[in-house]
């Protein structure tokens, strides 16, 4: 299998990808194509399964030797044993979810850690836009218009810790970066994160009595 | 299509006799059955290693000719029915695989069936030939292999009928299969395939010259035979690629009839299909293989865990595939494979294909489904 160069991984997947250890089995949710996996499975021995709506990229992934099943992943998700997987990866995808709860609900049945990364809503530029044009935020990370945006839920990290809380998982690690989307670089942030982070990356575990 | 660069070429139908008197094989249905013929054809060349082999197995009416063509074929003579995906530098690249397509046990396109002759009787079996299953075909498909030295496939890969063959490989020998590509199949009939079957079944038995199966010294059921392939045809279509194709078109008249004779073009070429295939195929052969395939049954054993436990590494590599307007086996019994895979820990892949034409898309050349099927077989490893 032909392993992307990890320079050419999108920035929040090579954090993701450094979460995850060696030899372990690994759900892709939205693996579009398929990047993310054939990095794990070449370097870190990984068993990998990728979900993909999309036919074309599916076909793409699966022509370039991955495990993947074209179909909608909140489907997909139910077929699997409780645990059966190490890591359930859902990057830039929960804000796109008709039901994030059941969903992540499955994830965590199905995955002993899931792995969510979101764009927060709450980054500074959003609420400049909002608090000063007084129009929907649209900018290079979310480009898109309140009538077109895939964008169905608005997440900030604050929102998310707390909904973690309420609903019972452990937040295990949370990670914030900010991202350049005109290339694949990025850093991590520190400080000020619901203020200055444009996506937040969380590591989380159903909470067992 | 199949210029010469990217074909076969010139290909022979072998031939493997085994299971003779006293050492007959026991089929499912406990009947015993010997001397075995199965007729096969090969493409490309076996390492040493044994380990390049990939077994191709075909759909009810097919044979064991998947591409090239054979030395007798005349000028306007078809190539094999998957020319278009096997072959040098194709979907399974004949420069790299050595490629297996065994005909089926009860078929008559040279493996022994209801038309060869009963050794016992001298005369063609007929309905003498015991009822035999798909993990029979399955079977002697595993004694082909065995004799060719081959300890594992490097792949299975067949679609509807060719398919269940395929899961039934995989149930019965999982050792021997390193990956798995079950096409536009299903674990198991739908009533709704089962009634078209029974239908096709029923037009050849209500034939005056079918005569108990016992026709092969006369006339035989040609007309029992051609409206079973009719429906079968159908079957095989889709609404939208019959829209398509004929629409309400009317075949070389400008109006209506107001008879019998067939004003449109559906219609004749429903009775083209029928005549054409009352060549080539034995009606008794239809009866058997149909009702085998509606027997087939594997939903259990692919929901059970398999009993031995097998090294990670030992695991069959699964590639489902189905057509969208497929409504002879429709994408819902692929997700139910897919499902049941899934929930048995198996390593499985599956995509549905956009195509127009229904059950039969997995015959019709399709860069999506060359490029799926390729780039799987390569990466198996």
């Amino acid at each position: 299998m032909v392993s992307p160069e990890i320079e050419n991984i999108r920035f929040d997947l090579r954090i993701i990808s450094a979460e995850i250890p060696d030899d372990s089995r690994v759900l892709d949710l939205g693996c579009g194509n398929g990047d993310l996996l054939a990095w794990l499975v070449a370097n870190k021995g990984v068993q990998g399964t990728g979900i993909e709506q999309d036919r074309e990229r599916a076909i793409h992934c699966i022509g370039r030797g991955l495990s993947v099943l074209q179909g909608d992943l909140n489907e997909e998700v139910r077929d699997y044993p409780d645990y059966y997987f190490d890591y359930v990866i859902l990057s830039q995808t929960l804000q796109q979810v008709f039901e994030p709860e059941d969903l992540l609900h499955s994830l965590a049945r199905i995955g002993r850690k899931v792995i969510v990364s979101f764009p927060n809503f709450s980054h500074y530029s959003n609420r400049l836009q909002l608090f000063f044009k007084g129009t929907a935020p649209k900018n290079d990370h979310m480009p898109y218009s309140w009538y077109d945006s895939p964008n169905i839920r608005v997440i900030t990290i604050k929102d998310f810790r707390k909904f973690s809380r309420d609903v019972g998982y452990n937040i295990t690690k949370e990670i914030f970066i900010n991202t350049n989307p005109a290339n694949n670089d990025g850093h991590v942030i520190h400080n000020f994160t619901n203020l200055r982070a444009t996506y937040g990356i969380y590591i989380i575990e159903k909470e067992r009595p | 299509m199949s210029s010469m660069e990217t074909s076969v070429g010139i290909v022979e139908k072998q031939f493997f006799t085994f299971a003779e008197a006293p050492n007959k094989i026991v089929l499912e249905s406990g009947a015993e059955l010997g001397p075995v013929t199965i007729a096969y054809e090969t493409y490309g060349i076996l390492n040493d290693q044994k380990d390049n082999a990939i077994l191709i197995a075909h759909a009810f009416s097919g044979d064991s000719h998947v591409a090239g063509h054979y030395a007798t074929d005349k000028k306007d003579d078809k190539p094999g029915w998957w020319d278009f995906l096997v072959g040098p530098e194709k979907g399974i690249d004949t420069n790299k695989y050595f490629v297996i397509c065994p005909n089926i046990l009860g078929s008559c396109k040279g493996s022994t069936g209801p038309s060869s002759i009963n050794p016992e009787t001298d005369e063609p079996y007929g309905l003498n030939f015991p009822m035999m299953t798909i993990g029979d075909i399955v079977v002697t498909q595993k004694m082909l292999i065995d004799h060719l030295g081959i300890k594992r496939l490097r792949a299975v890969v067949g679609g509807s009928v060719g398919g269940m063959q395929i899961l039934e490989w995989c149930v019965r020998y999982p050792n021997m299969v390193q990956a798995a590509l079950p096409i536009a199949t299903t674990m198991r009939h739908s009533a709704l395939a089962i009634a078209f079957n029974e239908i096709a079944r029923q037009s050849i038995i209500s034939d005056p010259n079918w005569n108990k199966g016992d026709y092969y010294n006369s006339q035989p059921p040609n007309l029992g035979l051609a409206v079973a392939r009719m429906v079968g045809h159908v079957t095989y279509l889709s609404d939208a690629a019959m829209r398509r194709k004929f629409g309400r078109k009317l075949q070389d008249k400008k109006s209506f009839s107001y008879g019998f004779d067939g004003d449109f073009q559906v219609e004749s070429y429903l009775r083209y299909q029928g005549e054409k295939f009352v060549n080539r195929f034995d009606a008794n052969s239809l009866l058997y293989i149909t009702k085998a395939a509606d027997y087939f049954d594997v939903v259990d054993l692919m929901k059970t865990p398999a009993l031995e436990t097998k090294p990670a590494d030992n695991k069959i590599k699964y590639l489902v595939v189905s057509f969208s307007s497929d409504w002879l086996y429709p994408t819902y019994q692929a997700k139910e494979l897919v499902q049941a895979l899934k929930y048995k820990g198996e390593d499985v892949s599956f995509c549905e294909i956009e195509a127009d034409c229904g059950h039969d898309a997995f015959l019709i050349p399709d860069d999506r489904f060359i490029s799926l099927i390729r780039g799987f077989i390569n990466g198996i490893s």
